[in-house]
């Protein structure tokens, strides 16, 4: 359904979502603490971070789900924040929730058939957007059978499938490949690229660095219901103090004293739970150094990656 | 097409439709209990207990007294069932309604569409009582005896709708699946015992004026006057009352239900 000509539309071309200040609190708690960002049309857009950083909070404003307590917010040139455009935005996003809320008391194709049915079309069409979306996901062979028969990877492709009835410009997707194990994530991923090169706008939260590094444009990283920074993967990880990391294990024990003065010959320092990062411009004589001094604490070089930036602008771990 | 309280017809549509899928799947397995219900209730009661109820009640025969009254009941474990576990387990376990409103549809569309449902199930159970009703008289029983008879379906969906508002209503107050049981011993049984299908109201103290606050005594009125043909100025009052309930509860019901699922 294209946007209702009457509904306001200050530019020809609005991005496909646009939030300014955008904030929502229950009770105390301030889960979106005035956020600014701005989503292009057919880029794929990735919110990072902890569990509680206010990542599904903002997904759930964006898709409907959640009311609006401040700030503005706009999806596709609707105000989203109104609730006035709830219907015409719902018509052209897609939405993949986090928890798997497919029909166990239907089959396979029955789930996609009853949701064409929302979205208006006629009994031919419906059978017709089945069989694609059925080929898309994967499950041609699954379609007569219930969804409790399915493995966890194909109830995700399901309701991806699910949330591409309507043809969608924009796909939310709340942790896409949360719980599937390498394989079933891989799948999803493919499925995705697919849509990227339709020109679908991808909107997605996900705590895994790979998952966001492989799929986003562009990434913000959200922290206590704040985005801390946003920017493409390389330039994410470009902000890091250093380009390479040492990882020093602490599997046998924590660092004896005498480490200490090697330890200051690196530009930034963080001690994490099981290991310690070295921050560097040129890693190789410190790690000759350490190799020498300390042989119980094997070292490992590696590059700087989105969870050292994550690391060095919120002072933790994403899996804190 | 959009109704007052900005319902969009179709989308309630696609919730019922939904229902339908389901319940096309078993239908058959379904649809028999509703026919040996009534009929264990008719011969059990009717003529079992009638039997010793020699003069009749208000000059009719035990069983004619107690059809009409049964067939509402019958309206309201189909409409109430629906809205009660089946309802509970779509919101809060399936988490299916998260799902419907990730679509156009809103919220009092889902409501709309879920209400059609139980009224359907009501109508689809009282079809199956009507049915029975009427065979009684084939085998010298009479209890549908008036034209006013062919009304009896409205009335059915009338009592449908408003039981099925009362058990949406009563879902939004509970956060686990064990209080039905509450629901159903303090309020369906007490209704189905003391609505004047089995004995008059006016058995007991304040009988009647107790019994006139409640939805079911209503029901059975309307049916027991639809059955006989007395269209008594009560039978007005009860139509009237169930549709002002119903009314109510349709205004309320949507936004409680917001409250659960938009957070």
């Amino acid at each position: 359904m294209p946007p209702d000509a009457s509904s306001p539309s200050p530019n020809e071309n609005p991005p496909a979502v646009m939030a300014r200040s955008l904030r929502r609190t229950f009770g105390e708690f301030v889960a979106v603490d005035g956020i600014d960002f701005e989503i292009e049309r057919g880029e794929c857009f990735g919110f990072l971070g902890p569990n509680g950083a206010g990542k599904t909070t903002t997904m759930r404003m964006i898709y409907r789900a959640s009311p609006v307590d401040g700030g503005r917010l706009e999806v596709l040139g609707l105000d989203a924040a109104s609730g006035d455009f709830d219907r015409q935005i719902k018509a052209q996003m897609g939405v993949v929730a986090q928890e798997d809320n497919l029909d166990t008391e239907t089959t396979v194709r029955e789930n996609l058939r009853v949701f064409c049915r929302f979205y208006g079309m006629s009994t031919a069409e419906a059978n017709r957007r089945c069989d694609e979306l059925l080929e898309f996901a994967g499950l041609v062979e699954k379609s007569d059978q219930r969804v409790q028969a399915l493995s966890g990877g194909m109830k995700r492709r399901l309701m991806i499938a699910r949330g591409l009835i309507s043809r969608p410009r924009i796909v939310i997707l709340d942790e896409p490949s949360t719980g599937l194990d390498p394989r079933a994530r891989q799948n999803v991923w493919d499925g995705l690229a697919r849509l990227r090169e339709d020109n679908v706008t991808l909107v997605l939260t996900t705590h895994y660095m790979d998952e966001a590094e492989r799929l986003c444009d562009r990434i913000a990283i959200m922290d206590r219901g704040r985005i801390v920074a946003c920017d493409s993967p390389t330039g994410l990880i470009a902000r890091c103090s250093a380009p390479q990391v040492i990882e020093l294990s602490l599997r046998r024990g924590p660092l004896p004293e005498h480490a200490q003065p090697l330890l200051t010959r690196a530009q930034r320092v963080e001690h994490l739970r099981d290991r310690v990062l070295l921050y560097v411009d040129t890693p190789e004589d410190l790690v000759g150094d350490l190799t020498k001094t300390l042989p119980d604490h094997p070292a490992m070089v590696r590059r700087a990656s989105l969870e050292d930036v994550f690391l060095e602008l919120t002072g933790r771990g994403l899996e804190d | 097409m959009r109704l007052p309280g900005d319902i969009d017809v179709k989308m309630a549509l696609a919730v019922w439709w939904r229902n339908a899928t389901v319940y096309r799947r078993t239908w058959l397995k379904n649809i028999l209990p509703n026919f040996f219900e009534p009929l264990l209730y008719l011969v059990g009661m009717g003529l079992g207990l009638g039997f010793y109820v020699g003069e009749g009640i208000s000059g009719q025969d035990y069983i004619a007294f107690i059809g009409p009254g049964l067939l509402a009941s019958a309206a309201m474990n189909g409409a109430v069932f629906e809205v009660t576990y089946n309802l509970f387990i779509k919101l809060n376990f399936d988490r299916l309604y998260d799902a419907y409103l990730c679509t156009p549809a809103q919220i009092q569309d889902v409501a709309a569409g879920e209400l059609m449902w139980a009224v359907t199930r009501a109508s689809i159970y009282g079809a199956g009582f009507l049915i029975v009703l009427a065979g009684m008289g084939l085998v010298g029983y009479p209890i549908l005896t008036s034209p006013f008879t062919l009304l009896m379906p409205a009335g059915v969906m009338l009592i449908g709708a408003c039981f099925g508002l009362i058990g949406m209503w009563f879902s939004t107050f509970i956060r686990t699946i064990d209080l039905y049981s509450y629901f159903y011993t303090l309020f369906i049984t007490p209704l189905f015992l003391f609505s004047g299908i089995f004995f008059p109201v006016e058995r007991f103290p304040f009988g009647q004026e107790i019994a006139w606050c409640t939805p079911l005594y209503h029901g059975v009125r309307l049916m027991r006057g639809l059955a006989s043909g007395e269209l008594t100025p009560e039978v007005g009052v009860s139509v009237l009352w169930l549709a002002a309930l119903s009314l109510l509860l349709m205004a309320i019901v949507p936004g409680r239900m917001r409250r659960l699922v938009y957070g």
